[in-house]
């Protein structure tokens, strides 16, 4: 649970970096208006990061199993979004302090590339999970990259059900990101911001339909904790509220209520994945007996109680850190800023 | 050795190595530049904020690159240590996860504040954001030196059913003996490299005759905090270290001095290579009798030699742990007298003059980060064979689904993709080293808070 919400939060939060990343080439057409971008997730991208870091170690101090298992089977993709992030970092920080030409072009590549890659490689990761990994009884795995991009029992990472599920991934975080952007800039980067999410509006909604339907397709016992639990048809209605709200703000420019149901739309997706699958945590591809589930993982009671005081005391802290820094840097960030002193 | 638990082991080996060179520095600068501020605010002086403010600059850099190469970190436990992870995740996912949660939340956020908000900050309040920094980058590397601490010597955990190991006690875990003592050891030693990098860059300054005023200050400062923390880096907590390896790893002591008869009144060996057929040490130099002080405070006490345990309870690698040790002893030796000697020229006001002296100092920096590098090889050959003492062995902790070829590919990976870092590193330090902190008086710099004058071009 306390996972889902860290994961969840760091979903909603280092999405938007990573959104406004992968389109950081396309939106902002000279220095200023990329320095623009930067300077709109710098003093917060790290902070974002975070709470990777956080969700990995409860992650790892509550379901050992699952952590261990996960991060040894998705050991290529996992070893390879640690590289994108180190990128995406040299890249964000090391723009501002080489300054000129060839330099600035080679790190705005770097972070725009690592940025659309790591949004895919996300997206696929959830996917793997929702589609089931080939787990053997002992509760490991390894998938290549890819086998024969089918869906079946030797699984690759890629297969076509996750490569759709990294581009649900590139898009919304694409269209979060811009959202994103739009609330902190003005001008120019602010109209072409709306613009981009107006344009991928339609594609994702088209490619969320989609994903529902591969996920019934592959995975027709999503539906069982629906029909156990009739309360679950919430989510998906709170998903489709969303996308419409979505739509209205956009066209009225209302940037804070578009940005928001963009936030409630990746909730309420990651919130539909976990219901569906609950209480597997890891499903098998080979054999259901086979799957993760938080009871065979969990680690024992006292770990947990122990763990729940002090988690609980560092989110509270947490939380008054991350309020009060957007407070100081909230507002719009304007291009004609040349100078400033986040030195972006 | 199997060669998938070998590469497993090297890339673990190279990242680690690799990530500490930096958190050592900002762990070491941390608490000297919280003493600039204080001066800054007590001597109501422009120049110590100056000085608080290359001094930030420089720790921007490297906590850059230690959170870019500290997350393989934390991932690597789980991607190449399943096994481990999953016997031991329950009990040291704890202190991993404390880090994140209090550590680096803390550190980030105040790094934040006191890198782009002076001009939003009052004084004080800025004051405050250096403090924080200070106690968030010390607490992530007490907790970090917890879950070492705990793989050292195993506390406050039961057996579960499954064979894992879950939490017993939480307070056993966060209050081992060994993670109080290796802590105090680390970060001495982490102050070390920060006030020998700091009299490095002074002495450079005042040598090439640039920055002379703020050169005066690093050097001022750099070595009287190196003198104070070279003596505590041997005495007491070197002394601490020691003590609790002979009592807990007993057979790790023995390697360090590659003892291998068990002696009464055993020597200290300074110089000489172990024989490993042989089992003798090659042209030695000994202090009769000082190992046996040393350890138990008595010249004739007995100390146990590797000769009582069976080979395959050894650490692997003998030599290696053994000049490790030596190394890491040498050097610390060292510091003291090149401080000890620094501090007498500064009390007699010769320093700045002493160019000879300054050479010496600008040119010792990088001893610090060998001698950490050397200690904490000395920590984890020591530990082998075991990954938890006494509980697990190394060969048993690997993930044994991830074959040598995969993981061939991702050191290369790693390897390659940390040359870039260093490349970029070396020129980014280079450059603030070269702008130097910016003068008081300039007229270009009338506002507190512009950190990276270039950006203003």
């Amino acid at each position: 649970m306390i996972i889902a919400v860290m994961v969840t939060v760091y979903v909603v939060l280092d999405g938007f970096d990573i959104g406004a990343g992968a389109v950081h080439l396309f939106i902002a057409k000279n220095d200023t208006e990329r320095r623009t971008i930067l300077r709109a997730i710098g003093p917060v991208w790290d902070g974002n990061e975070v709470w990777l870091i956080a969700a990995g170690g409860t992650l790892y101090f509550a379901f050992p199993l699952l952590y261990a298992s996960s991060f040894s089977g998705f050991y290529l993709p996992l070893i390879m979004v640690l590289w994108f992030l180190m990128l995406r970092g040299i890249g964000i920080e090391f723009r501002s302090h080489l300054g000129g030409g060839l330099w600035t072009a080679a790190f705005d590549f770097i972070f725009s590339t690592a940025s659309v890659l790591l949004a895919i490689f996300f997206g696929a990761a959830l996917g793997n999970v929702v589609r089931g990994v080939p787990l053997n009884a002992d509760g490991y795995f390894f998938e290549p990259l890819w086998t024969d991009f089918r869906v079946g029992v030797n699984n690759g990472i890629l297969d076509w059900y996750t490569v759709l599920t990294g581009v649900v991934a590139l898009v919304t975080l694409i269209v979060h990101g811009s959202l994103y952007l739009t609330i902190k800039t003005e001008s120019k980067v602010n109209s072409r911001s709306r613009r981009v999410a107006s344009l991928l509006w339609p594609a994702q909604v088209l490619l969320t339909i989609l994903s529902l339907v591969a996920t019934l397709y592959i995975r027709p016992d999503v539906m069982t904790n629906f029909s156990k639990w009739p309360v679950g048809y919430v989510i998906p209605v709170i998903v489709a509220g969303c996308l419409v709200y979505l739509f209205v703000a956009l066209r009225s420019k209302n940037d804070k209520g578009a940005f928001l149901a963009s936030c409630g739309y990746i909730v309420g997706m990651l919130v539909g994945a976990a219901f569906a699958l609950y209480p597997n945590v890891l499903p098998a591809s080979t054999n259901p007996a086979y799957s993760l589930t938080i009871h065979n993982t969990a680690t024992g009671a006292h770990g947990m109680q122990v763990g729940f005081v002090w988690w609980s005391l560092g989110m509270i802290l947490a939380a008054v850190y991350f309020v009060f820094v957007y407070r100081m840097f909230r507002g719009k960030v304007r291009v004609e800023e040349g100078a400033n002193e986040h030195g972006y | 050795m199997d060669s998938a638990l070998l590469i497993h082991r090297l890339q673990f080996a190279f990242t680690i190595t690799y990530h500490y060179l930096f958190p050592q520095l900002t762990m070491g600068l941390a608490p000297l530049i919280v003493i600039l501020k204080t001066l800054a605010i007590k001597k109501n002086d422009e120049t110590y904020n100056q000085a608080a403010r290359f001094w930030a600059k420089i720790f921007g850099i490297n906590f850059v690159i230690g959170v870019v190469t500290g997350i393989p970190m934390e991932f690597q436990f789980g991607t190449n240590w399943s096994h481990f992870s999953r016997f031991a995740g329950g009990v040291i996912g704890q202190t991993l996860a404390m880090e994140g949660c209090f550590a680096f939340f803390l550190e980030s956020t105040f790094l934040g504040l006191f890198l782009y908000g002076e001009k939003r900050l009052s004084r004080g309040m800025h004051w405050f954001a250096a403090l924080m920094v200070f106690v968030g980058s010390w607490a992530s590397g007490f907790f970090i030196i917890a879950t070492n601490a705990w793989m050292q010597n195993p506390v406050g955990y039961e057996k579960a059913p499954d064979g894992s190991v879950e939490l017993a006690s939480f307070w056993s875990l966060v209050l081992n003996p060994w993670a109080w003592l290796q802590y105090a050891h680390n970060m001495s030693g982490a102050v070390i490299t920060g006030a020998f990098v700091m009299a490095a860059v002074g002495a450079f300054y005042v040598l090439s005759n640039r920055h002379v005023e703020q050169g005066r200050i690093f050097l001022r400062l750099g070595v009287i905090a190196g003198l104070i923390v070279s003596v505590l880096q041997l005495f007491p907590t070197g002394d601490w270290a020691g003590r609790m390896v002979a009592q807990r790893q007993p057979v790790t002591l023995a390697a360090m001095e590659a003892l291998f008869d068990t002696q009464h009144g055993a020597p200290l060996v300074i110089i000489g290579q172990p024989d490993m057929t042989n089992r003798t040490i090659d042209n030695p130099i000994l202090v009769p009798k000082m190992l046996s002080f040393l350890t138990y405070r008595r010249w004739n006490a007995e100390v146990k030699g590797l000769n009582e345990v069976p080979e395959r309870d050894w650490p692997q690698n003998i030599p290696l742990l053994y000049f490790a040790y030596h190394i890491m002893v040498g050097l610390g030796t060292l510091f003291i007298a090149v401080m000890a000697l620094a501090a007498l020229l500064l009390w007699r006001g010769k320093l700045y003059d002493a160019r000879w002296m300054l050479w010496i100092l600008m040119l010792a920096f990088p001893l610090p980060y060998i001698a950490n590098t050397a200690g904490w090889i000395t920590a984890e050959m020591g530990r082998q064979p075991w990954l938890v003492y006494g509980l697990m062995r190394t060969e048993e902790g690997f993930s044994k689904m991830v074959s040598a070829g995969n993981g061939w590919f991702t050191f290369l990976g790693f390897a390659g993709m940390y040359t870039v870092l260093s490349f970029l590193f070396l020129f980014l330090i280079h450059r603030e080293i070269e702008r130097g902190p910016a003068p008081v008086t300039a007229p270009a710099q009338p506002q507190p808070g512009q950190l990276r004058p270039a950006e203003l071009q």
